[in-house]
């Protein structure tokens, strides 16, 4: 089991980057959203401390939801899917491993990435490395629940929008708490530990019940 | 007993049923829409005092809380469908599910407007992100991902239960989602919405809206088992006992 | 008379709620029933084309 974990890990991955532009646009697009804000409400340094929580959050949440079209797509399209829905392990198991590819590729990068966003809005050094950090822990709570999002769109046309509806509003816990978790170290780093905690709890939710619910969706969409 | 309710899983079995149903729960919301308005008008203080002073505005709640409770109701409704419908596989309880959304999403959207027009003479605003009307919006979200994920898939089986998996992700994230936006900072829970509690409120308020709470719910049976009837149509087109009940005498008139 | 429909002054909120609920309520109603008529004559339809398409 924890072979075929790893072998299906390593497989998207080396495919991924073997489209890289694939990877980098999602990037690309979290950076662009991000600075495009500051030129539409204005620079002043202290409303853009306030906003900087919220706007990466944001950005980082429409990043992980362009990203999530192609989790299954191109599996889909090819068989391969087909070929996993058959192998003998859990699918949950498989599924689990599509979606760490999908967060090392695009969830991890915006958390790097994170430090220069922080400078771009001025906030604090404590603030950025509680970004981080929160981004760490909320980022792949994004991609586990897109992933059941994922499975129910695939192959539908419309699939990126209608994707879009259904996820979002699933995802408002993390936002609210990732970016509460930011704001408030701006008063104290220990302000933050609920938030973070908080956002662990998800995330260990969202590891034990979402491959279990995008499995299901994956059966029902392929049968 | 118990064959008899099974007996009406069967769309052909509950259609003549639900048919029988729509005008009963329909003259009973009726009734009691108009009793519990009557109420709710004349028989209730014009003006309200004490910690949290409403003026004549105050009778929205009349509309604004059953709406509020029946479109949260009537989501679980929706996910207690569909979940039968998943554990068991019976086509009619998926349409049942589907019959009930529409309606469910109006009560939201109702809630949030009739909401709104509270709030302006109330609070000063037409919207606040006050917690319960931020998670009424989301549930209206839902509802309407449920209604646009069913109608995107063209396979009506794969649409029921991709649809029906959606809404019971969906019922497990309300109460995050509502916990969330009610507390967004976990050291300090904000007070909520509304100050007073069901036990403090005026008792003719307060049987003017469970009344009226009745009445909504009522019409919500007519509506869904009305709509029902039409899917089941649609869904069962092909079969022997549609055909027969929409053009009985087409093998006489051929003749 | 005049003192219920101005609602104190509030008229435009208390009736613009009301209004939108017996609106909405109305429209369900009416969207429902002429469904129901629609989905019977496409089907009557279909089952005369049939039956006529049969006998030939």
């Amino acid at each position: 089991m924890g072979r075929s974990f790893l072998a299906l890990l390593r497989r998207d991955i080396t495919l991924a980057l073997r489209r890289r532009t694939d990877v980098l646009t999602t990037l690309f697009f979290f950076v662009i959203v991000v600075s495009l804000f500051p030129l539409g409400v204005g620079s002043e340094r202290e409303v853009l401390r306030l906003l900087g929580p919220g706007v990466v959050w944001v950005a980082a949440l429409l990043a992980s939801m362009l990203a999530l079209e192609r989790l299954f797509a191109a599996d889909y399209e090819d068989g391969t899917l087909e070929q996993l829905l058959l192998a003998g392990q859990p699918l949950a198991l498989l599924v689990l491993a599509k979606v760490l590819a999908h967060w090392l590729l695009t969830g991890l990068p915006v958390v790097l990435i994170a430090p220069l966003i922080g400078m771009q809005y001025y906030l604090p050094q404590t603030a950025i490395l509680m970004m981080m950090l929160a981004l760490l822990v909320g980022t792949p709570v994004l991609s586990l629940i897109g992933a059941i999002g994922a499975a129910l769109t695939l192959g539908l046309r419309g699939g990126g929008i209608l994707l879009s509806l259904l996820v979002l509003p699933l995802y408002v816990p993390v936002l609210i708490y990732g970016s509460g978790a930011v704001s408030v170290s701006t008063i104290a780093a220990a302000e933050s530990q609920p938030y973070l905690f908080l956002l662990g709890a998800f995330l260990v939710l969202a590891l034990v019940f979402a491959p279990l619910a995008s499995a299901a969706a994956l059966r029902i969409s392929l049968e | 007993m118990q064959l008899n309710w099974f007996r009406f899983a069967a769309p052909a079995n509950f259609y003549p049923l639900a048919g029988r149903l729509v005008p009963i729960f329909g003259v009973i919301a009726a009734v009691t829409v108009l009793i519990g308005l009557y109420w709710g008008f004349f028989e209730t203080p014009d003006r309200l005092g004490g910690t949290n002073p409403q003026k004549e505005y105050y009778r929205i709640i009349f509309i604004h809380v059953p709406a509020a409770w029946l479109s949260m109701w009537l989501y679980v409704v929706l996910a207690g469908w569909c979940a039968i419908g998943l554990v068991f596989n019976t086509r009619l309880s998926y349409m049942m599910a589907n019959a009930v959304a529409p309606t469910g999403a109006l009560f939201t959207f109702l809630a949030l407007w009739t909401g709104a027009l509270w709030g302006r003479p109330s609070w000063g605003t037409y919207w606040d992100w006050d917690p319960r009307l931020t998670s009424e919006l989301i549930l209206f979200f839902l509802y309407i991902g449920y209604l646009a994920l069913h109608s995107a898939i063209d396979d009506a089986r794969r649409a029921d239960k991709a649809a029906a998996l959606l809404a019971l992700v969906g019922l497990v994230c309300v109460p995050v989602i509502y916990w969330s936006i009610n507390c967004p900072d976990p050291n300090q829970c904000a007070a909520l919405h509304q100050r007073s509690s069901l036990t403090q409120m005026e008792p003719n308020i307060l049987s003017a809206m469970l009344t009226m709470t009745f009445g909504l719910w009522m019409y919500s049976f007519a509506s869904a088992f009305a709509r029902l009837r039409g899917i089941i149509l649609e869904r069962e087109a092909e079969s022997t006992w549609v055909q027969e009940l929409v053009a009985p005498a087409s093998r006489e008139a051929i003749r | 008379m005049t003192e219920f429909f101005a609602q104190g002054g509030y008229a435009f909120y208390v009736w613009g709620a009301y209004g939108m609920a017996l609106l909405l309520l109305a429209l369900e109603i009416v969207s429902l029933v002429r469904r129901q008529r629609t989905i019977l004559a496409r089907i009557g339809r279909l089952v005369r084309m049939r039956a006529r398409g049969g006998e030939q």
